[in-house]
């Protein structure tokens, strides 16, 4: 064996690899029942009505309750669906979900001892194309219970989840390269240290250099085809319960049922710290709170406790951010009306396409011009 | 310190050697296609132990990602049912000629990479200190792609242009009477 593929961890790496793991997965599990939560009573507040209130305060052991309802509903498979692929179908949907994060950074690192800790699990340097490929990768589930149910509808429902997949995946690969020949990497992590630099000044105050103020060209391409990507509303065709019922997964129920839903639940938070990360600096600071901070180190507040608040304060902003693109999600799910196919496939490939590649023109441009 | 990865090399190439057989052997075309894409994500896995981690990345999104997605695509639209893939059994003669004619191939590879004595670490240019000190395999790879392989770049991309045009081209001319709205 030799240095190329001799990969070695020592204890304390291992115990706080795998300590991040844990709290990546806990946070994700724990998120769906929230998210529905989020969705049904901002559902109901969009419409003035009170949606789920009887369980618990506000309505908020609803989600638990019907978790538990599709554990424990009966897990039959019906005779005519394949049932190998019928029951991988729900786990090959939800691994991916799941795999993406690893690659996000919700805070930046703390030096315990001689050590660095990064909060990010896998800080790659593909990390951007590992979650485009990885997210790449969840269209699989669909397809495969989709085909597995064999039934006309579902069938449908595949296959309006294929093409439009391939349609946004393009635009979304080629809006974010605008903000990697800015930054110059691919890793995440200095996609989001490089958006800590100030912009300008308002007195003491500095505007930091988000993705968002370099590139909103790029985040709005990128922004509206995480929505596709999702399969949420407006793009949700390949569930379209007023054409197809319920599209991909039909034939499904229980927690085979509960899967998918969990699965595109997961797949809206790591979008929304995509976008948080990608565009909205990330673990960075808000504007405003490093002096917050400084102030705080002046009145007495030194080393290891400073270094954990200041790692607590980037967790609670990323958190933060990523709650605003998800509240984002639910917003606009019960506001915009759901696409026709054909205006989905003209506005993918037509409108946002070549929109994207007008952005990388402008932006080498600016970079050439030095502006960027 | 504890070493991971012979045991990640062999888990790897199993699933690889697995799912390689069950392309062949499926009788059904959906499940010879998903076994294609566990393959090639098994693959990737082998790359990015060797510590090509734009190949591994590359080879998800393009291979697993998009191009089979397209197959099953088509497989699915076909409704290709299982007994047009069933070509029954062949003569026996002609299996055992088959089958000494694959084992000669898989003893000859063996023989050739014993012999050969293939270091694990690339040499020079793209050993993998190398390309860490440059700035990553991404880096590497574009910096090479538009000087020393600027022409063999732009050609292939001429010759993907070409295969566009020539689907678009092949698209129209069966596509009889268009109507407005209808695509």
């Amino acid at each position: 064996m030799n240095e190329a593929v001799t990969t070695g961890f020592d204890t304390f790496d291992l115990v706080a690899m795998g300590l991040k793991i844990a709290l990546i997965v806990v946070m994700l599990l724990q998120v769906v029942p929230i998210m529905v939560w989020v969705e049904r009573r901002g559902s109901a507040l969009l419409q003035n009505r009170l949606g789920p209130n009887r369980i618990g305060p506000f309505g908020l052991l609803q989600s638990l309750v019907d978790a538990i309802k599709m554990m424990f509903k009966e897990d039959r498979v019906t005779g005519h669906v394949n049932p190998f692929y019928f029951r991988l179908a729900p786990l090959v949907s939800l691994i991916p979900a799941f795999m993406t994060f690893a690659a996000i950074p919700f805070a930046s690192h703390i030096t315990l001892g001689d050590k660095t800790v990064e909060f990010q699990i896998a800080d790659l340097n593909v990390g951007l194309l590992y979650i485009l490929s990885i997210t790449s990768l969840s269209v699989y589930g669909v397809i495969m219970g989709s085909w597995a149910s064999n039934n006309k509808y579902a069938i449908f429902g595949g296959l309006r989840s294929a093409a439009q997949m391939i349609s946004y995946e393009l635009s979304m690969g080629l809006s974010i390269i605008g903000l990697v020949m800015i930054v110059g990497s691919l890793k995440l992590g200095d996609i989001a240290a490089a958006q800590g630099a100030a912009l300008f000044h308002i007195g003491p105050l500095a505007i930091p250099k988000w993705g968002i103020f370099l590139q909103p060209i790029g985040f709005l391409i990128f922004i509206t085809c995480t929505y596709a990507e999702t399969n949420r509303l407006p793009f949700d065709l390949p569930e379209g319960e007023s054409e197809i019922v319920a599209g991909y997964h039909l034939e499904y129920y229980s927690m085979m049922f509960g899967a998918f839903m969990m699965a595109e639940y997961i797949n809206m938070t790591v979008a929304s710290a995509l976008t948080a990360t990608l565009y909205f600096g990330g673990w960075q600071l808000f504007p405003g709170l490093d002096l917050v901070l400084a102030s705080a180190a002046n009145h007495g507040l030194q080393g290891l406790a400073f270094e954990w608040t200041r790692v607590a304060l980037e967790a609670a902003c990323f958190t933060l951010k990523t709650a605003f693109f998800m509240w984002l999600f639910v917003w606009v799910r019960w506001t915009i009306p759901r696409f026709r196919y054909d205006q989905l496939m003209n506005l993918g490939w037509k409108v946002l396409l070549p929109l994207s590649l007008a952005n990388i023109f402008v932006t080498g441009y600016l970079i050439y011009l030095k502006v960027l | 310190m504890i070493d991971v990865s012979p045991v990640t090399f062999t888990l790897l190439a199993g699933i690889a050697i697995g799912c390689a057989l069950m392309v062949v052997f499926k009788k059904n075309p959906v499940s010879s296609a998903f076994s294609l894409v566990l393959l090639f994500a098994a693959f990737a896995g082998i790359y990015a132990l060797l510590g090509a981690h734009l190949l591994a990345a590359l080879q998800i999104l393009v291979y697993a990602g998009a191009i089979m997605v397209l197959f099953i695509f088509v497989i699915m639209l076909l409704n290709a049912d299982e007994p047009s893939f069933d070509m029954g059994r062949s003569h026996p003669v002609l299996r055992a000629i088959v089958g000494l004619f694959c084992l000669t191939l898989l003893g000859f590879f063996v023989w050739a990479f014993k012999k050969s004595e293939v270091s694990l670490v690339m040499p020079g240019l793209f050993s993998t200190t190398a390309v860490d000190a440059a700035g990553g395999n991404s880096k590497v790879i574009s910096q090479l792609m538009f000087s020393k392989y600027e022409l063999p770049f732009e050609l292939t991309s001429i010759l993907l242009l070409a295969g566009i045009v020539g689907a678009v081209a092949i698209a129209k001319r069966n596509l009889t009477s268009p109507k407005e709205g209808v695509k």
